[in-house]
């Protein structure tokens, strides 16, 4: 049987990833601590509190930022 | 929290408001910051040597860059790991946008990680809209869009726009609660290039209001610099690449905190007028009888 999977793109590189994947589900896999980043789905900026509920969908374009020196 | 005061205060005699003291705090909008100095985190050579650096500097607010995680490489350092957030208030930037549509979105990206890091900074953004990557002047237009935009969000935003004050004019009128011109191009280390124009942004903008806060953000070089723009009556330095490209960062961070000082001290104090001729510092009469010649 195969998984079904969904393509998205995280920070420009395509990923496939199981369908249903939730992004908290995504940041983990990444190994991101999750408290440093902050995500878009598609242009629009996902709460931290609702990464545990968004699932990604096919297609998604995703933005996944930290802090980084700057002036 | 703010620890350092920003100038010594003990020798100096009481002369009511002007006498600067640990209450000569910096306010910005609902922030109030110990030292004058805004200090930028980017390009140091370490981030260990950034953190010295920015001790030393005696400033308690940092501004920060919101970028891509480097997932590939998801075991680099990360800044974080090298800043006390409960030291130091975060200023995070929206560098590197163009368009007021995209300043927006990275300042809410900023926002969302402040959150998470329950830091102080999580309401205020230093915001930046460019016109192009050569002169990394800003958009006045698009500068003033992102402005009442992010103002309508609830942001506090800390506004990098020209030294024009026509622009900074108009950028307070949409609710900044900062407006910070640039000395000189950002990096460019040409100090304040047009003090008058400096001078004609804080008479429009203190006008009726002398508290609101004008920074130089941008150009400063050295710490004369930082100590002219103190004394031409700004509120507070933003500075990043004048001290981490110096030859010796923590020499030059000290050197910055030394200038913003003596210059804050110098503007309270209340400079001499520049006359054209000279006045005697030794009393005229009482000279001895000259010898006939």
């Amino acid at each position: 049987m195969n998984i079904l999977t969904v393509n998205i793109f995280i920070n420009g590189t395509p990923r496939e990833v199981p369908q249903g994947t939730t992004i908290a589900e995504l940041l983990s896999q990444l190994e991101v601590t999750a408290r440093h980043v902050a995500v878009e789905v598609n242009l629009e900026l996902v709460p931290r509190a609702r990464h545990g509920e968004h699932k990604l969908c096919e297609a998604d374009s995703l933005e996944v930022v930290t802090l980084v020196g700057g002036g | 929290m703010p620890t350092s005061t920003p100038v010594p205060d003990s020798r100096l005699p009481d002369r009511g408001e002007n006498q600067p003291q640990s209450s000569d705090v910096l306010k910005i909008g609902t922030h109030h910051l110990a030292s004058r100095l805004i200090v930028g985190t980017g390009k140091y050579s370490s981030y260990a040597l950034m953190g010295e650096a920015l001790a030393l500097s005696g400033t308690d607010c940092i501004t920060v860059a919101v970028r891509r995680e480097r997932l590939i490489d998801a075991r680099g350092q990360n800044i974080l790991d090298f800043i006390d957030t409960d030291r130091y208030t975060l200023l995070p930037n929206t560098a590197g946008c163009f368009s007021a549509e995209d300043a927006v979105r990275v300042a809410r990206l900023g926002r969302e990680i402040l959150l998470s890091l329950e830091n102080p900074g999580a309401d205020w953004v230093k915001l930046e809209v460019l016109g192009d990557t050569k002169t990394l002047l800003p958009d006045p237009i698009a500068t003033l869009q992102a402005t009442e935009m992010l103002v309508a969000e609830g942001f506090q935003v800390l506004c990098y726009t020209s030294d024009d004050p026509m622009a900074a004019k108009r950028l307070k009128q949409a609710g900044a609660v900062s407006v910070m011109p640039a000395g000189s191009p950002i990096g460019s280390g040409q100090g304040i290039l047009n003090p008058n124009n400096i001078r004609i942004c804080l008479e429009y903008l203190k006008d009726g209001d002398p508290n609101y806060p004008v920074i130089v953000d941008a150009g400063v070089g050295t710490a004369s610099d930082v100590t002219i723009a103190m004394e031409l009556g700004v509120d507070g330095v933003l500075l990043n690449t004048g001290i981490a490209h110096a030859t010796d960062p923590l020499q030059m961070a000290l050197a910055m905190k030394a200038g913003i000082e003596a210059g804050r001290l110098a503007y309270l104090a209340g400079r001499i007028p520049k006359k054209l001729y000279a006045t005697a510092s030794s009393p005229e009469t009482g000279n001895i009888a000259p010898k006939p010649r």
